[in-house]
């Protein structure tokens, strides 16, 4: 098990500077301009001069060699001298975005909060949501509880995000007045009513990712249980006598979980990623709105610097998700 | 009884309200949205208009101008003229007193020098978005602490773009002066929170994000903002802002609304706000490729090598224009925040011509002008004249709107005989200067298209002179140019020339219409279709907004309060 992750640690490495360079070759080779925002009143001989104070007159190869000595080298050192107050990295010049001027790290940094609360907690109680209904509409196939079950997981697959999104807003927040339409990044809770008031700016947002993330989820779950329930060592268990309850939760929900966690962990990423339709429709701003915004005004270092990231946790996640199959399941053994 | 009562509660109301107004910070906080999101409040390192608008807030120019587009003194004593002398009458130099004792928001004194090395720091790094406003200066000057002198190369008789109105805003020598060169873009803390001598400093500034200002305890009317601090938040759509202000009641202000009317109108009748808009010089407009885009020409398609093979036809274009219902467009479109336009200057009423031919769709007319150039509908509908087909190619940027227009424009032209195939591309590479990229506007690999353009300020001396012989884009300047239809006239180019060297409005205004007309309705060059407003809305509780296109959007910010 150990000298299989190592080497699956050891091969990642290439595989995430591949990664680095298809994402930096595809960016390149996408029509766009950072100064297309830029108002017409602008004279082009000075967007040129612009275009080229963002470095963009450097070659290609060039560009990329300086944003990877930048990533693998400036940002930890800067890092370092955050956590123990040197100064290796004085002076050094950092991924910097096009449209802010300012570190990319500083910028992600200030949106993980925002991110981590509302999409984090959205997978959080869809996923405790989603095992619950898995396990009972499997168990109880085609009740009236499974009709329901499958019914709300078809409407949170098929109904868009941006859609129930706004349906909620207008019904909670213009109709009924109860939760505000726009979050507030600026909040701080330090005392009970900004507390309350934390808590009902994230009900909208996590409320539709949590609804999009279980209808998900429960349908593996329920799959999963079904494939074990017919198994001939739930009829061996339940014939020695156990009780419904140890039948189902001990030996059937063990056995189902297996493949459920793998997708659970595999979703982790996206997480981190941000929820870019709903940041967008709650205004949010986390990171999938950082991303979504530097997309849209060619901001390349820092879509470079996100999708990066983004694919360094992919990577680690699949791993993770692998090694925990294993132990998860002993007859899966990778020596 | 019931009467006298309420006009007793009314009087209560306005003296409440008065009384709100008499003093610093006693309206509480403002919430202001912008669906997009300030990135940066260095207005010199970024063109964009979240960016000026947000940083108007905290960094004041010379001059403002008001919402009829008149300059008004800001950190100036006076505007300087020819007529009070600080203007001099050779129109090469020009002298602004500053107001006596502006301090800036951390106490330190405001002084011309701070003016001077606003120049310089523009002139200094690589980059400045504002670099083409001082091409024309020679020198500026710190005569003493309250007076600045600006010299210009030649004549300027229209000197106020610089250090006026919202792309003006002096920054200070102190906080800025290590970040001259190339360290401009890494001063990201300046950047971020410039000291100002407005109405709000920077209290946190998150990029893309949100901004939480505070009232500047320096600023220069003791009694001024009303609001003690402001939350300027930026992100979503301008759907979601309208929603905000109007329906929902959370925010009291929210940017630029390019909705569809009908979508405006229900949000009216939420109850909670009310829009807001103003007419300034954007125009959407059909530009005419005068050259061929025809691919056969290889390197060469749309350079002035090649003409165009009908659209060179003025007969043509003008019967293009005619087919046109410029009214249906703006209800479609725009509704209140839209009205028909001839002109691509449509204001300031000083220099808008009076050209209103083409506002009733003529489709009789424009089908006699088509048969009497020769062009006879064939049998498949599409007219042609000597085996050239009347096909036209047009392209857009990709937006509703503008999706709509096309639409109902190629009805109107296949209805004339004029076969019309329609493209769109996303803006930032239609508006992106890409050479590379065969979809730009600047290269028109087509033969008609649409966009919208303006002029900053109020004097359209530099707009109108983009449609110079010189200013061509072709391959050996990289495409880059703004003469986008390849006109080129050599009595144009000389009135152009005299545009810069006349002084005086009047003088000047009928050159300006002169050098109009000749782009729109005596070549139908330029086809304007919509004169587009600014339409913005306000919670009923937010007093004192008065919406300006002259200048920033948040010009007057000192000025609002809270109605109670």
């Amino acid at each position: 098990m150990f000298t299989y992750t190592l080497r699956r640690l050891l091969l990642a490495v290439p595989t995430v500077l591949a990664i680095s360079l298809v994402i930096f070759m595809l960016l390149e080779l996408a029509p766009g301009d950072p100064m297309a925002d830029v108002p017409l009143t602008i004279p082009p001989e000075v967007k040129a001069k612009m275009r080229e104070a963002l470095g963009l007159d450097q070659p290609s190869y060039v560009r990329y060699a300086l944003w990877l000595k930048q990533f693998f080298y400036v940002e930890p050192l800067h890092l370092v001298d955050h956590w123990f107050g040197t100064q290796y990295g004085e002076g050094m010049q950092r991924v910097v975005s096009w449209q802010t001027r300012s570190p990319v790290s500083e910028l992600i940094v200030q949106r993980l909060p925002q991110t981590l609360w509302v999409v984090g907690m959205g997978y959080l109680i869809g996923v405790s949501l989603a095992i619950p209904i898995g396990v009972i509409s499997a168990y109880r196939q085609y009740s009236w509880f499974d009709q329901l079950g499958t019914f709300i997981s078809m409407i949170g697959f098929s109904v868009p995000t941006f859609f129930t999104g706004v349906l909620l807003i207008v019904i909670f927040s213009v109709y009924l007045n109860w939760f505000p339409s726009i979050y507030d990044t600026t909040l701080v809770v330090n005392s009970w009513s900004s507390f309350v008031t934390q808590v009902k700016q994230m009900v909208l947002p996590i409320t539709v990712l949590a609804l999009f993330n279980a209808a998900q989820i429960s349908r593996f779950m329920r799959a999963s249980m079904l494939d074990n329930l017919q198994q001939d060592y739930v009829r061996t268990a339940r014939s020695k006598g156990m009780t419904e309850k140890v039948v189902v939760l001990m030996h059937v929900l063990r056995n189902s979980m297996i493949p459920v966690v793998t997708v659970i962990a595999l979703g982790v990423p996206s997480i981190f990623a941000g929820a870019i339709i709903t940041e967008q429709v709650f205004k949010v701003n986390g990171l999938g709105q950082l991303l979504i915004n530097a997309i849209q005004s060619n901001d390349l270092p820092l879509v470079q610097t996100l999708t990066f990231i983004f694919a360094v946790l992919i990577v680690t996640f699949n791993l993770i998700a692998d090694v925990l199959y294993g132990i998860l399941d002993p007859r899966i053994r990778y020596d | 009884m019931k009467t006298r009562y309420s006009l007793f509660a009314l009087g209560a109301l306005m003296a409440l309200s008065q009384a709100a107004m008499a003093q610093r910070g006693s309206s509480g906080h403002v919430n202001v949205l912008y669906w997009q999101a300030p990135s940066i409040l260095n207005p010199w390192l970024s063109g964009g208009t979240k960016d000026l608008e947000s940083s108007s807030l905290i960094l004041d120019p010379l001059i403002k101008f008001n919402e009829r587009g008149e300059m008004t003194p800001n950190l100036a004593a006076e505007v300087p003229t020819v007529a009070n002398g600080g203007f001099s009458a050779d129109f090469k130099t020009i002298t602004y007193k500053l107001k006596p004792g502006l301090k800036w928001s951390d106490g330190s004194a405001f002084t011309a020098g701070d003016v001077v090395f606003t120049w310089e720091y523009c002139v200094g790094i690589k980059g400045c978005a504002r670099a083409s406003t001082f091409t024309p200066v020679d020198k500026v000057v710190a005569v003493d602490p309250l007076t600045v002198r600006i010299t210009f190369k030649a004549a300027k008789p229209y000197p106020y773009d610089v250090f006026g109105g919202a792309t003006g805003a002096i920054l200070q020598r102190n906080q800025f002066k290590d970040c001259l060169g190339d360290k401009a873009p890494t001063c990201t803390q300046q950047n971020f929170n410039p000291i100002g001598t407005g109405p709000f400093m920077v209290k946190e500034f998150r990029p893309n994000d949100v901004i939480q200002l505070v009232a500047n305890p320096n600023y220069r009317e003791a009694n001024k903002p009303a609001f003690a601090t402001m939350t300027l938040k930026g992100g979503g759509d301008a759907a979601a802002a309208g929603r905000a202000v109007m329906e929902t009641g959370e925010f009291d202000y929210a940017w630029n609304l390019q909705l569809a009317p009908d979508v405006i109108a229900r949000m009216n009748r939420g109850g909670k706000g009310k829009t807001v808009s103003a007419f300034g010089t954007l125009v959407e407009r059909i530009e005419m490729n005068m050259t061929d885009p025809n691919p056969k020409h290889g390197d060469l398609r749309s350079t002035t090598k090649h003409p165009h093979p009908f659209l060179s036809d003025v007969r043509v274009r003008k019967a293009l224009s005619m087919a046109i219902d410029r009214n249906t467009l703006v209800e479609i479109g725009y509704g209140p925040a839209g009205r028909p336009t001839c002109n691509i200057v449509p204001a300031p009423i000083a220099f808008a011509s009076s050209n209103t031919d083409c506002l009733k769709q003529d489709m009789a007319g424009a089908k006699a002008l088509l048969d009497q150039a020769g062009w006879r509908v064939g049998p498949d509908g599409v007219r042609v004249k000597d085996g050239q087909k009347l096909e036209i190619n047009y392209l857009t940027s990709t937006n509703a709107v503008r999706q709509n227009f096309q639409a109902l424009v190629k009805q109107w032209w296949t209805e004339l005989g004029v076969k019309t195939e329609l493209r769109n591309v996303s803006a930032s590479v239609f508006f992106g200067g890409d050479a590379g990229s065969p979809d730009t506007f600047q290269k028109f690999y087509a033969d008609v298209e649409m966009y919208a353009n303006n002029f900053d300020g109020t004097d359209p001396e530099n707009y109108l002179a983009q449609y110079a012989c010189d200013k061509i884009p072709r391959p050996e300047t990289q495409w880059q140019g703004t003469n986008i239809n390849r006109f080129c006239n050599a009595e144009y180019d000389k009135l152009v020339k005299d545009l810069s060297a006349a002084a005086g409005v009047e003088r000047r205004a009928v050159i300006a219409k002169r050098l109009n007309d000749m782009l729109t309705k005596d070549s139908y060059t330029i086809v304007p279709l919509v004169d587009r407003g600014r339409i913005s809305a306000h919670s009923n509780t937010l007093g004192g907004v008065k919406l300006n296109t002259w200048d920033s959007e948040l010009w007057n910010a000192q000025d609002w309060f809270r109605i109670k």
